[in-house]
This record gives structure tokens, sequence and C-alpha cells, in this order.
């Protein structure tokens, strides 16, 4: 018989806390077979942020530095330094790393770090309840923003891969979503690129990565998918921003 | 014996940090310990170490967690208003259990306060100074000489314990030159560190956390970090006693406070006052049985410091209990650097 | 024994340089010393002050709040701290730059040594601070001239090594003084 589909190896073979429907298992599995391509996963040194993402530990069969909220791009920038032999990269969420975390993670892709930084907007504070995040889209009801964004109050929801890609330091930036095959499919293929751009110690690499989260948007996993592609989509384009070395 | 030296007590550290196989450093500037990344900055990358001037006190603590998750020996130093930042840092290393030296060439606050020689951090640097209930290891170094050989120690009870440890200076101490001897590393057993994340390899994964969400698991994981501490105060207090064998007057006091009074007490001495002096180096462990013997016989100690009354407080708890504890302290700032002239009259006073 | 002094003036007269002069030369005589730069509120407005103990054994304090020896080499620097040398002490003045007249204190010795003077009839008027040296030198016998040669060369970059011997002679200068 032949195998067309099996569990990555960097992933362990334990059932995630993640809430149906939410998107951090498709990107987790997509981290870890892009960990497996390269073959990084025995000299890989994950940072774990605060958020839904905390129990990375849990899930990849990796070795995995917890960081204090928003601070991961600075543990990593430690762990990078005194191993760079080592692959190193971050998984942070957007209040994580678009609010608490703006100045570690400007820096840290401002020195061109060589790492890689995977981030997961889902527009919304997961862990804690459903607040409103840095990426909460002008409008949209939170348990913070009870009447929803406001945007002459809380400002526009800031899009960190465009942002970033204007950094010298930033060596590829995209954004992306798995909210059907096809955007998955170019998903898969982006953080594979950014995984070489470390690989090859081309510098910092970025992506963003477009998640539901129908818990706390209050919808049905199907709704809250939809949300991601129609949404989330037009206001957070797709695309890849930087990509210095043409990869 | 090595060739003795003449130079800053901040450039001192920096010369010991590296003795003792300190190779990372993360900082951001700040006075009066900018001696300090400028002498990294110089001096690391000729040995092939790394030094970065981060973008925040709060970015350099973490730095300095990361890389020393990995197992390296490394070091960021601030003063006052930036070891607040550092705080959150502290206080997870703390909880994940990792090494990693921390310096605070301690200024005048609150706030933005001044620059002028503090010993006002006390509280924050024994107590735990972050959330949860921690303590690290603080070393209080009164001379040149000290800012050397304590921050070699610094690095080695961190790794023996694997808890963080403080240098815990102020400006006259840091600022200061003296003559003094650049001492070998000290050999010492240290363990292997087992624990380090540096990429599983074929072995099973490893994880440096301080979250601990299972029944029971926080409790016991605070348990056995207070163990520790209770092994510190008990192998590693260390303190110095001054002529305090016929004392009927105790002085107590640490870093250049200490200093500062020693020469009080030596001319109190000229004028026939039998006063001693009790000077903690470590600052946590406190030296509690020390104070404790000595308050056994001689019952009147009066506490100095550059503050308006911080260590006082730990002496109170560790002294016999019929022992009166007296303090002299001014809170520090331009011009209020007490003399040893000025101590003499408090000792006189109090004698 | 030990020999506590006190070097004040304002910035540009080399007074933390013949501070630190001076330490080194103690550790080349292998003596314990300390050398403290400026303290209190006085170190803002161009003042620039330090003070060092030498000592055969501990140095003890490196603050010192009335000192045994002063050099106070402008007019603020006398006026703010002629008040403040030890009785018995010694205070040696630039009076080229320092008016002493009207002066109250009887309990301590004066050295008057018109420093601006003497180094520009030597040629080099910044050498005010090497003259200062020589003359507590020559005053105290905490240090010997030939330290603090020493120390120059040890401490000044090889490339200014013509500078020692011009240095040299205003500490001579400096110490004929208070011979």
């Amino acid at each position: 018989m032949h195998q067309v589909f099996k569990k990555p190896v960097s992933l362990k073979d334990i059932q995630t806390h993640f809430c149906p429907g939410c998107h951090h298992g498709t990107f987790h599995r997509l981290v870890a077979e892009a960990m497996d391509e390269f073959g990084v996963q025995e000299r890989t040194i994950g940072v774990a942020s605060v958020g839904c993402s905390v129990f990375l530990y849990g899930y990849f069969d990796i070795d995995v530095v917890e960081a204090p909220h928003g601070r991961a791009p600075a543990v990593a920038t430690g762990v990078k330094r005194a191993r760079p032999d080592s692959f190193v990269f971050t998984y942070q969420g957007d209040g994580d790393l678009a609010a608490i975390g703006t100045s570690e993670i400007i820096h840290a892709a401002n020195r061109g770090e060589d790492i890689t930084v995977i981030f997961v907007n889902n527009t919304t504070y997961g862990m804690t309840g459903g607040q409103m995040a840095p990426t909460t889209l002008v409008g949209q009801r939170t348990s913070t923003s009870p009447y929803g964004r406001n945007r002459s109050k809380d400002g526009a929801p800031i899009r960190m891969a465009e942002l970033l890609a204007q950094l010298e330091g930033v060596a590829f930036s995209a954004r992306v979503a798995v909210n059907n095959p096809k955007n998955l499919m170019d998903a898969k293929r982006q953080i594979k690129k950014a995984f070489r751009y470390q690989v090859e110690g081309k510098g910092f690499s970025f992506i963003e990565a477009l998640s539901s989260c129908p818990t706390n948007w209050g919808m049905d996993p199907l709704s809250a998918n939809e949300r991601v592609g129609s949404e989330m989509c037009s206001y957070f384009p797709l695309g890849v921003f930087k990509n210095d070395s043409g990869l | 014996m090595t060739q003795r030296l003449f130079m800053k007590g901040n450039e001192a550290l920096a010369m010991a940090a590296i003795e003792a196989g300190c190779r990372y450093y993360f900082g951001y500037p700040i006075t009066p310990q900018s001696d300090i990344p400028e002498y990294m900055s110089r001096e690391l990358p000729k040995l092939g170490g790394e030094f970065i001037q981060a973008e925040s006190e709060i970015a350099s603590i973490n730095m300095l967690l990361g890389a020393s998750a990995t197992g390296v020996r490394a070091m960021t130093s601030s003063s006052s208003p930036g070891i607040s930042l550092k705080q959150e840092g502290i206080s997870y290393m703390a909880g994940a259990e990792l090494p990693g030296v921390i310096v605070n060439i301690c200024r005048s606050g609150p706030g933005l306060g001044g620059i002028d020689a503090s010993q006002a951090d006390y509280f924050q640097a024994v107590k735990g100074g972050g959330h949860g209930g921690y303590h690290i290891i603080v070393l209080a170094p009164s001379s040149v000489q000290e800012m050397y050989d304590l921050t070699m120690l610094a690095f080695d009870l961190s790794d023996i314990y694997r808890i963080p440890a403080m240098v815990f200076g102020d400006s006259v101490i840091g600022q200061m030159k003296e003559s003094f001897v650049p001492n070998p590393r000290p050999r010492r057993e240290l363990s292997p560190k087992d624990w380090v994340v540096r990429g599983k390899g074929s072995g099973a994964q490893r994880v440096v956390k301080s979250l601990y969400l299972g029944d029971g698991e926080l409790e016991a994981h605070n348990w056995k970090l207070h163990g520790r501490y209770g092994v510190l105060k008990e192998k590693e207090t260390r303190w110095e006693e001054f002529l305090l064998d016929d004392a009927e007057l105790v002085v107590a006091a640490f870093g250049s406070a200490a200093r500062i009074a020693k020469s009080a007490v030596m001319e109190a001495r000229g004028k026939g006052l039998r006063v001693g002096l009790l000077r903690p180096i470590t600052l946590f462990p406190f030296p509690e049985k020390a104070f404790r013997a000595v308050t056994e016989r001689c019952k009147k100690v009066l506490t100095v410091e550059l503050n308006a009354g911080q260590m006082v407080e730990d002496v109170r708890l560790s002294v016999a209990r019929d022992a009166d504890v007296l303090f002299y302290g001014r809170p520090p700032g331009a011009g209020s650097l007490p003399t040893p002239e000025e101590l003499l009259v408090q000792i006189e006073k109090n004698y | 024994m030990r020999h506590d002094v006190f070097i004040a003036g304002f910035g540009g007269q080399g007074v933390l340089l013949a501070g630190n002069l001076l330490g080194y030369a103690a550790v080349t005589e292998g003596k314990n010393v300390s050398f403290f730069p400026a303290y209190g509120v006085e170190k803002r407005g161009g003042a620039a002050m330090c003070t060092v103990v030498i000592a055969d054994d501990e140095v003890g304090s490196p603050v010192v709040g009335n000192p045994t020896v002063a050099l106070l080499l402008n007019q603020a620097s006398y006026d703010k701290f002629v008040c403040r040398v030890k009785p018995g002490g010694t205070c040696i003045v630039n009076t080229s730059l320092v008016d002493t007249a009207g002066q109250v204190r009887d309990d301590i010795e004066f050295i008057p040594v018109p420093m601006n003077d003497i180094a520009v009839q030597l040629g080099d008027p910044r050498m005010v601070n090497m003259i200062a040296i020589g003359a507590y030198a020559a005053k105290t016998g905490a240090i010997r001239l030939a330290s603090l040669e020493e120390a120059l060369r040890l401490t000044l970059p090889e490339r200014n090594h013509k500078y020692i011997p011009a240095n040299v002679k205003a500490l001579e200068a400096g110490a004929q003084t208070c011979q």
C-alpha cells in the first residue's frame, strides 16, 4: 500500500487544545512539514509566546524556550546569537507580536536576525477571551470593543507584513491564509520559502498567517472560515511583500 | 602575583565577566553604568562573542534569557530605571530556573531621579523585584577588587543554583578607580547543563519554561525553588566582620556605604570607642546568622544605608530579640552622599 | 601611612588627569589607592574634582569629607572648599587664579603656588595640573616624582610620549615651590 498522507515527524501524535475550526492546528502542521522537508527538526529551537500558541512544546517535538509576552523575537535573538547553527523560529499571535511586542519584533527584524517569525493574526486575543487586538477590524465587536472597533479612538488595524517589509533587515515577508485549498498550498510554499531563507543564512523571514477564531468571533467554523476569505483578506491582502533573494 | 591594575569598578566588572567565560552581553545605555557595555562592545568581538545594544532593557533581559537557555554564560547590565524594566524578564528567568548575571549600578530615584550613588533598590533586588514570589542571588561589592571577584562568583553561583544573580553596586563603586588584582577564574566543580535547549538532536525534547498548569505542578515547582533558596542560605552566605570581638556598637552597612562607614569605624576606634562593622557581601542570602551571633553579645546595631531605610528591616529580622537596631541614612541624590566624618558623628551619638 | 587629597578646579585644568596620574603612580609604588571623581551637586557647571586616597594598607573610604590636603586650582573651588580642609591640614592654592585675601582660616597651612604663571614660563599653560601634583608630592612625600614620571609612561599612549619631558619638567617646577 502506498502511503499518501502522514503526520509530520516534527509534530507529536497528540490532539491539540485548539477550538474546532481554528487554523492554528493547520499552521502547526505546515510549519512542521517545512521543518521535516529541510531536515532541521533536530537542530531547531522554537520560541513559544504567550497566547493560544503558548503550548508549542506540547505539539512540536523540538526544543522550546518560552518567552514572556511579546518578547519572543528578543529571546530568539539571544538563542540564535549563542547557537548560530541552530534553526530558530518564533510563533506568535497578534496581541503578542503587534501590541505588547512591537518593539521587539521591529528591532529583531531591523537587525536582520537570522530567524523566522510565524505571526498568527486572528484579529483578537484568543486565549484571554476575545478582547480587541491591534489587528481587530474596524467595526468588529470584541469583549473590549462592544460597540465595534472605533477607528477614530482605537486606530486602524496594523498590517504587520507590509510594515516589516519596509525594513532593510527583513529578507522575506509574506501574508498567507489556509481558508481554502489554493491558499493553503500557497501558504505551504511561502512558509517553506521563509524557512529556506534561514536555512541558507539569508536573513530575517516573516510569515503573517491569517487565522480564524470561531469561538471568540461567535461564529461556527464554516462562517469563520468564510470571514477569513472575505473580510480579513480584503483588509489584509495575501501576498509576498519582500523577497530579497527572489527565492 | 598577577600584576595589579588601576581601573574603574565598572571596567573591572566587565573584565571579570570575560574572565568568567561570559561571551554574550546584551544591554542598553544608561548612566552610570555605560562603561560596562562600552567595554564589552570593544572586547567581545575579539573573543568571538556577541555584543548587542538592544532596543530596550526589556529586550536585553530577554536576549539574556534566550542565550542562557542555550547554556552559555551571558550578562546584562543597567541602572535602576532600566532594572525596573528588566524585572519581567528576571521573573521569567527565575521561574524557568535560568542562570544569568544582571548588574545594577544603582542610581537615585524614584522615577528618573538622578545619577548619584544610591542603595534605594535594595528591596527590589533582595525581595524578588518582579512578580511571583522568587529570589535572586544578590552580591554587593564594596571595592573595585570585589567588583572583579564577586562578578566571577556571580556567574558560578548562578550556574550552580540555576538562579539569576545580580551584582549590586552604585556610582561610587562603579565610577571610582582602585588598584586591584585581576585574579584568574577560580576552579569550581560545575554540573553539566543537561537542561539546555540546543536542538534536540536524536534525544528527547527539552523545554525551558515557567508555565505550570497541571494540578499541584506549580506549587511543587515553587517549593523546589524555595528549597534551593534555603540551600543558598546555608552554604553561600558571605559577610565581612571588622573589629566585632569587643564591639559595643556594630555598624551594619553594605557596598559603598560600608566603605565610608569603615573609615568612620576606624576613626571611632582612634577615639577609644569600641565600634565594629558587619558588612553583608551577599544581600540575598542575607547573613542572618552573623547578625544573630554578634547581637547575642553586643546589643546595639547602627545600620547605615544610602536610602531612607531598607536593609535595616532585614537586620531587625535577624538580630537577637533584645538588640536595638538604629538607622542612619539619607535618600540618595546630588549632595547627599555621607562622608566618614558625618557617620562618625552618628556613631558617637548612638554609642 | 594614609594620604588623602582633594583636587578641584574647572573643566580643562586637568584635574581628573592629575588624580588619575597620582593613582597610577601609587600603584607603581605598590600602594593601595582609590580615585573617586566628582561627587555632589558641584560636578555640574564645568567644575571638576576628585579625591585620591593612597595607603600602605586599607584605603578605607574613597569619599572624604574633610581632606588632609586640598589642591584648589581656581577661585570657585577655593571659595567653596577651603572651609572643608581638615584642621591642621594643607591647602595648596593656585595663586595665579585665586585671590586668597580675606581668608579666615589660621588652622591650616597655605601653600601659594602661582601655577599658571609657572606654566607659562615653562612654555605650556596646560601644565597647571602637573605643577600642582609636583607641589603636592614635594610637600607631602605621599608619592615620588619618579613614580609620577613612570605613571606618565604607563598611561600616555605611545604617540604622546614625546610630551613626557615637558610634563616631567612641570612636575619638577611644581616640586621646587615646596622645597
